[in-house]
């Protein structure tokens, strides 16, 4: 378990490591072809400075407002409020924000940089469609992500890969914004240059930011979270029926992105979509219903 | 190096080493205690919460006032005496709310009740929380007592009268343990 912890902080400062690295190539190359000096390097180094204390010191509020998640209290929802506070009595945190995600899929994650600052979310389906140790099963799962220090690396990479995948998104407008133009203008030459570039960088990108994500999840972890979770509610049937429910459950989850996927407790992608695999991070449901059975 | 420095240096190990483990059992030693608060919170919660429970109750049930007067009796037992005899308070006291409960069934207007919802709520809520403390209480203490009589830090445990705490029992149901590998 406190391996556990230390990997997980030593990840959280590899993905810091990665993002800057990335933002620094972006930033030397931009800066060869367009500018001059090191007004852009220093820029880019700001910009990258910011997201990331950004990340580090608000990513959950950043996760939590793309999910439209909203926080609730006891008078609300005294159900799940008593479940979360119960179980982060058997975890020996203190009782983490509660938030709830508008849908009717079943889902939830956790978020945070530690225990003291840690946000649970789960979605309304979760309330409605599972009943009392189900539910308590998903928030034992949260809550050892929490316990854990998995929320730190989990939130970061969500916030760091969200801003690379905007970045390329730009990238990619402007390769097909500058391929027209170049065909349209006369001794496009410079033009076809940046747009080599962009696509070489593109290239590149696309598995730093798989790599980061796997950072972020590893099986290992979800197996961690699922068996330690079975262990503070000593009822590991409640988390398989749960994760049986969500296998049955073909709900979208339009909050959902590829930038937030690997928070779940499940994929929140129930439909087969482009890049699936670059982006799967979930293990295989059935894979953890057997292995939660089998204690 | 003369055989001076060596001595020193792994004279500095091992009162390093020393310091450590004496941290180590003091941190387990508070997280017993702050994991006895937690239940003690929560008792009190319980304390506070049944005279509304009593006083809604009263209002609809006719036949049946003696699970309440019950309830109260168990009621001021709970935040007097030693722990021993505070926890057994509390068990009794699941019991007598359980027939509160179940003669509540036999009334849909109190079921109806917002308020008596919203008690019922909250009393099963705290009443899993309890079972949540006691738990993360006996994990603690069994962390604690392996590290007690463990060796090196017995050693240590031993000069320092670090002395093997007991576990919080509970009657009866208890929720069986289970069997995880990581």
């Amino acid at each position: 378990m406190y391996s556990q912890i230390s990997t997980n902080k030593r990840n959280s400062i590899f993905l810091f490591i990665i993002f800057f690295i990335l933002i620094g190539v972006v930033a030397y190359v931009v800066n060869l072809l367009f500018f001059q000096g090191y007004v852009f390097i220093i820029i880019a180094a700001i910009i990258a400075i910011t997201f990331s204390l950004i990340s580090y010191y608000s990513g959950d509020k950043v996760v939590l407002a793309m999910t439209k998640a909203k926080e609730v209290k006891k008078r609300d929802q005294p159900y799940l409020v008593n479940t979360v506070e119960g179980l982060a009595i058997a975890a020996g945190i203190p009782t983490p924000k509660i938030y709830i995600i508008p849908g009717q899929q079943i889902n939830a994650f956790a978020c945070g940089r530690d225990p003291k600052t840690a946000s649970i979310a789960v979605t309304e389906g979760t309330l409605s469609k599972l009943n009392r140790q189900e539910l308590e099963g998903v928030v034992a799962h949260e809550m050892s992500h929490i316990k854990n220090y998995d929320i730190r690396v989990m939130v970061l990479a969500s916030v760091l890969v969200g801003i690379i995948i905007f970045m390329s998104e730009i990238m990619l407008r402007s390769l097909i914004f500058g391929g027209l133009r170049g065909n349209n203008r006369e001794g496009g030459g410079a033009t076809q240059i940046i747009m080599i570039v962009v696509g070489v960088a593109l290239l590149i990108l696309a598995p730093i930011v798989a790599q980061m994500i796997k950072f972020a999840i590893s099986r290992k972890r979800e197996y961690l979270a699922d068996a330690s979770g079975a262990l503070l509610t000593r009822y590991p049937k409640g988390l398989a029926n749960a994760l049986r429910k969500i296998k049955g459950d073909h709900e979208e989850l339009k909050t959902a992105s590829n930038a937030t996927a690997h928070l779940f407790i499940s994929s929140p992608f129930k439909k087969k979509r482009f890049m699936k695999n670059l982006f799967s991070t979930h293990p295989d449901v059935n894979d953890r219903i057997k292995k939660l059975d089998s204690m | 190096m003369s055989t001076l420095t060596i001595i020193l240096i792994i004279l500095g190990v091992v009162i390093l080493y020393i310091i450590l483990m004496y941290n180590s059992l003091i941190v387990l030693r508070t997280r017993i205690k702050n994991a006895w608060s937690q239940i003690d919170v929560q008792l009190k919660r319980r304390y506070d919460l049944i005279p509304n429970l009593v006083k809604t109750v009263k209002g609809y049930v006719k036949h049946e006032k003696t699970v309440l007067t019950d309830l109260t009796k168990e009621r001021s037992n709970l935040m007097k005496g030693s722990t021993e005899s505070r926890a057994k308070a509390s068990n009794q006291i699941t019991d007598a709310l359980k027939s509160v409960f179940a003669v509540a069934e036999n009334y849909p207007d109190l079921k109806a009740n917002e308020n008596f919802k919203m008690l019922q709520e909250e009393l099963s809520g705290t009443e899993s929380k309890i079972a949540y403390a006691r738990q993360f209480h006996n994990d603690s203490v069994m962390d604690y007592n392996i590290k007690v009589q463990r060796f090196p830090t017995n050693i240590i445990a031993n000069i320092f009268k670090f002395t093997k705490k007991e576990f919080f029992e509970a009657e009866g149901k208890e929720k069986k343990n289970i069997n995880v590998e990581f």
